[in-house]
């Protein structure tokens, strides 16, 4: 299979996401489906070719670097699921 | 339903009282993850005030409109389809929802989805599948489905959906209904959670051409909140929709129409096509040859840009947070493990790893080379032609179930729809018909960038010629 079960957990700990054992193993298979699929593009000789990233052509917008106003800070946290009033509030760091 | 005109044969009240039972009626669908009822009913009651007192309406006056539930509306849930997202409620309207309400359309509710737009069946919402008008036993396709569905089950006047890959036009084939996918940039992403973000896009269904490209023009144009929204002016499509075909150069990909398509849909088109050249137009054969790498090219790098996007998602500021995590790091795992649904995860851990060390250039740099070579194809062909028809989908509306533990077989059903996005040009589905199976056909029209006007003139054409 073209993706092992260490690499699945690497990438898992990358995504940031905890697998079950059973999601491992079915990710594995799937994973390796695709990607042998995605081999196809091999086929393809692409070694002058221009990589593109954007579909339309786009500048950088620049602005003047003036102060606007905001949403509210309760605005901001309302949707947050713990807040002491003023910041967001997270488990401890370390 | 779909034929009263708002003030003219009935009060704006009376047609939203009327959507909103047909709703009610058609539950079992599962289209509406929220219905506003009571917003619906006072927007409908002082347009109808407005317009008795002879003031001026706007272009979209009384038409009611159903949100797929990936757009913001201001001070309402915005759920994605996925658990994640369960309880969020939009601080700001998107653009696109500014712009239908300045011009007085009335939003009836937000529609079901895939989960973040992943999906080409709609059974990957967390909030259930929803099911085909025309066939319960039949998927309406997706990511759009809801909207899609709602549309074609007379739930609204029209919807708005989002096309990444085909979640405008795969669903509008199977509920058979009109759907565009316009232009990358043409419409503004403002308020749309992304998905991938150069290639997303908004656009309207509706059970007309003429609907379809009123609403269009009312949602496009440069937005300052989006950058990458194109300033350019936007066409009359209202108007210009009614201005014929004749003397139109349509190409006919040979690769679009190889093994696979279904015998039914294939001589369906054939048909549309006679139509095309008895009307004046010039039918010629063309070759986009890398078709057959669309889907590779697109998986590997819409699941790259899927989970740099959604690396947002992880229980600080809002959506889901596991409540028993002790450490930070654990908080972040724990909540993304459990909010979100299995597709999205199998896209995160794709786009992971072709985005991680060793595999970049061997997946992610090949797929943003085969993009180009894509986009040269579809450049070259309309040094030719003015648009190209293709199937929309190789089959009609496929079974509940049939297709959900196969990731690669569902992937392979946008076959001709992912390398509008990978191009970035606009395209549409028209319905032309249904199967022996009772189960609409769908027409793909491809169009040059910022082109969207042909597509609405073959639709109109099409539409008045049945």
């Amino acid at each position: 299979m073209k993706v092992s079960l260490e690499e699945v957990r690497h990438i898992a700990k990358l995504a940031k996401l905890k697998l079950k054992e059973d999601e491992e193993r079915k990710f594995r298979n799937e994973l390796s489906q695709i990607l042998e699929y995605m081999d196809k593009l091999n086929e393809l000789d692409t070694v002058n070719i221009e990589p593109l990233s954007h579909p339309v052509p786009v500048e950088n917008v620049f602005r003047e670097d003036e102060l606007k106003p905001s949403i509210p800070r309760e605005e901001a946290l309302k949707n947050a699921p713990d807040t002491n009033g003023e910041f967001f509030k997270v488990p401890k760091v370390i | 339903m779909s034929k009263l005109k708002a003030f003219k044969d009935a009060s704006c009240e009376s047609i939203v009282s009327e959507y909103l039972s047909r709703i009610e009626a058609k539950k079992e669908l599962n289209t509406f993850l929220q219905v506003y009822q009571e917003e619906a009913l006072e927007r409908a009651r002082s347009l109808d005030k407005k317009n008795e007192a002879g003031d001026k309406v706007g272009k979209l006056a009384g038409m009611v409109v159903a949100v797929k539930d990936v757009i913001a509306l201001q001070l309402n849930p915005l759920t994605c389809g996925s658990k994640i997202l369960e309880n969020f409620n939009s601080v700001y309207n998107a653009t696109v929802v500014d712009l239908l309400l300045k011009e007085d359309a009335i939003i009836i509710g937000k529609t079901n989805c895939d989960e973040f737009a992943m999906g080409s069946s709609n059974e990957n919402s967390a909030f259930g599948k929803v099911l085909n008008p025309n066939d319960l036993t039949c998927v309406p396709g997706g990511s759009s489905g809801g909207s899609a569905a709602a549309v074609a089950a007379d739930l609204c006047d029209t919807a708005l959906g989002t096309d990444t890959g085909g979640s405008i036009r795969q669903p509008a084939a199977f509920c058979g209904v009109f759907g565009i996918k316009p232009t990358y940039g043409r419409v503004s992403r403002y308020g749309l959670v992304a998905f991938a973000s150069s290639f997303d896009t908004i656009g309207p269904f509706a059970r007309s051409a003429e609907d379809c490209a009123k609403v269009l023009e009312v949602i496009s144009g440069f937005d300052f909140n989006d950058s990458t929204s194109i300033s350019r002016p936007v066409p009359k499509f209202s108007e210009t929709v009614k201005l014929g075909v004749k003397e139109l150069k349509i190409g006919i990909p040979k690769e679009f129409f190889q093994t696979g398509l279904d015998t039914e849909i294939n001589n369906s088109i054939v048909e549309q096509i006679k139509k095309l050249e008895n009307e004046g137009c010039e039918i010629i054969d063309i070759s986009l040859p890398h078709t057959q790498y669309s889907i590779a090219a697109y998986y590997i790098l819409t699941t790259a840009e899927a989970s740099a996007n959604l690396a947002r998602f992880d229980g600080t500021r809002y959506g889901y947070r596991n409540p028993d995590s002790k450490k930070l790091d654990d908080m972040y795992t724990r909540s993304r493990s459990n909010g979100f649904g299995d597709e999205v995860k199998r896209r995160i851990m794709l786009g992971t790893y072709v985005l991680s060390a060793g595999y970049y250039d061997a997946y992610y740099l090949k797929g943003q080379k085969v993009r180009r070579l894509i986009q040269n194809d579809y450049i070259e062909a309309f040094n030719k032609v003015d648009c190209i028809i293709t199937p929309t989908t190789p089959t009609t509306a496929f079974k509940l179930g049939e297709k959900i533990s196969d990731p690669l077989a569902m992937y392979l059903s946008d076959i001709y729809t992912t390398s509008a996005n990978l191009a970035g040009i606009p395209g549409i589905n028209i319905p032309i018909g249904f199967d022996s199976k009772n189960l609409p056909i769908g027409m793909q029209v491809l169009a040059n960038y910022f082109n969207e006007e042909i597509l609405f003139r073959v639709s109109y054409f099409l539409e008045k010629s049945k």
